[in-house]
């Protein structure tokens, strides 16, 4: 097969594509380390992952603005805990929002 | 024009394969990570840094026991509400994370070929290599201790297994009216609430059972070193003419044939004589100048947990020196353990150290065989600092024990060990 130029032209933009995906999901690979990192700090008590084995809740493909919610309200002191007001409160937004999306991401089993 | 995938392969696939790998996404040789110890720190570490380099980490996870046996939840089998194989976990639910097991002793480590040899003689390779092997016991503090046939004597009941029930015999054995000493060592030890977490369940056992039988706890420091108000509260409340707390009784040496603590200032005749001797890093730890804060435990960067005297090895958990207010616990070995992992995924297959590391502890103390109590902490990394700080307004204790926070206590127990070995 003999390709023209025009060709060969058309195979570099498709690689200089193909590049740009690979690189834009190593940035999406370091952005979403936040959500797992912060996530694996929650695994010690509610399983790895999120999937519990039992006694403390799961987190493991909840929704996610369920999870930041009853976060925020651990914070604000309206909804009732034993530990997790006095957790919840050394995390920031970014941090909590990151760790509810990677574990809505999860499949809960 | 449009190309069929095979013209597209044979046109560009070579340089695409050779751009992907510059990129270190294929590697033809698979980094080499060796752990050594597999507590709540060096087990996390091997599976997460399995699960987190989707296997393309070969990893040897060097322990010398058989099985795990908890020390968190051993003081209740002290007390006698549970049983040795409660809080015993088998090692094989790891396997399923593609790691290779040895049961062996790391006794050297060669930092410039990055080999560990261990006690049967085979030597491992490393690219990095993370100890984590808890803390070993200064049997030189206390000289009459420091024979195998005296420490069977007089229990340390410190590293959870044998000698827990060991302890639980010697106050079985003891005859009713009977006085059980415990001595704590000076601060830094492994996890500060326990000695006294003992005080309430040998309590508990008198309080049912012996009940003219007492506890003395003879503390080297001049106060309770965790949840002072709480331990307090239960001696001078449930607990009351059962428990006595001596502070600033620090340990000279033993009279083995008495049981009498020598102290300071007096001697105390105990019928069961528990020392928790001072410790420092594990051996293995303890060499080629890593044991670098008060040749005791080993200081270490906490962006990696990466030994500040030695390249590519790592250290965590109870050998390391801690940062300011960061308890030698359980559960802060399996969330130091998280962040090496990442970093030693990020080092050996190209990536970014997270540059704020933030992680929390929760720890449990078991006032009676339901209650427990806690205390929680958030630690943030400080980049001026560099280290680890509690994050202010965070953390906290429990007003009182409940049963509610025991059913945690056990939820929690039961989650770490499927977090750490699952």
């Amino acid at each position: 097969m003999h390709l023209d130029t025009k060709a060969l032209l058309r195979i570099d933009t498709l690689l200089v594509a193909a590049i740009a995906i690979a690189a834009s999901e190593t940035v999406l690979a370091a952005e979403s380390n936040l959500g797992r990192d912060i996530a694996a700090n929650c695994a010690a008590c509610h399983g790895t992952a999120g999937r519990s084995r039992g006694g403390l809740p799961s987190l493991a493909g909840r929704d996610k603005a369920t999870i930041v919610k009853q976060i925020q309200e651990f914070r604000d002191g309206t909804r009732p805990s034993t530990i997790m007001q006095q957790i919840a409160k050394g995390y920031t937004d970014a941090q909590l929002e990151a760790a509810a999306a990677y574990f809505a991401a999860q499949r809960p089993d | 024009m449009y190309y069929t995938r095979r013209q597209f392969i044979k046109a560009g696939g070579a340089s695409l394969a050779a751009a992907l790998s510059a990129g270190a996404r294929a590697q033809p040789v698979a980094p080499k990570l060796v752990v050594v110890g597999a507590g709540y720190g060096g087990a996390t570490a091997a599976k997460y840094v399995r699960m987190w380099s989707a296997g393309k980490i070969d990893v040897v996870l060097v322990e010398r026991e058989a099985e795990f046996v908890s020390c968190p939840v051993s003081n209740l089998v002290i007390g006698g509400s549970r049983s040795l194989a409660d809080i015993t976990v088998s090692y094989g639910g790891m396997d399923r994370w593609g790691l290779r097991r040895i049961r062996d002793d790391a006794t050297a480590i060669d930092p410039v070929a990055r080999t560990v040899r261990l006690a049967s003689g085979a030597t491992l390779p490393y690219d990095r290599l993370i100890l984590s092997p808890g803390v070993d016991f200064m049997w030189e503090e206390i000289p009459s201790l420091n024979s195998a046939a005296a420490r069977e004597k007089v229990l340390h009941a410190w590293k959870a297994g044998v000698q827990t029930l060991a302890l639980r015999r010697q106050l079985e054995a003891m005859p009713d009216g009977g006085l059980f000493a415990i001595h704590v060592p000076k601060a830094p030890f492994r996890c500060p609430p326990a000695p006294y977490e003992r005080a309430c369940q040998a309590s508990l056992y008198f309080s049912a059972h012996k009940k003219k039988s007492k506890v003395l706890v003879l503390d080297a420091n001049e106060e309770v070193q965790s949840k002072k108000a709480l331990f307090t509260a239960a001696w001078n409340g449930r607990y009351k003419g059962y428990v006595e707390y001596r502070p600033n009784s620090s340990l000279v040496d033993v009279d083995l044939a008495t049981l009498t603590a020598k102290l300071d200032f007096e001697d105390v005749r105990a019928d069961v004589l528990n020392v928790i001797p001072p410790q420092y890093a594990g051996a293995i730890a303890r060499q080629l100048g890593m044991a670098n804060a008060n040749a005791r435990f080993c200081q270490v960067d906490f962006l990696t947990y990466e030994s500040t005297a030695q390249k590519n090895i790592h250290i965590l958990g109870d050998a390391i020196q801690i940062a300011p207010l960061m308890p030698k616990s359980a559960h802060m070995a399996n969330q130091q353990a998280k962040v090496c992992a990442a970093a030693v995924v990020a080092l050996l297959m190209g990536g970014e150290v997270n540059p704020q590391p933030v992680f929390a502890n929760a720890c449990y103390s078991y006032i009676s065989d339901k209650e427990a109590a806690h205390v929680t902490s958030v630690h943030a990394y400080d980049v001026e600092q560099k280290t680890m700080v509690t994050v202010p307004g965070s953390g906290g204790l429990s007003s009182t024990p409940t049963e509610q926070e025991g059913a945690y206590a056990d939820a929690w127990a039961r989650n770490i060990w499927a977090d750490t070995l699952g």
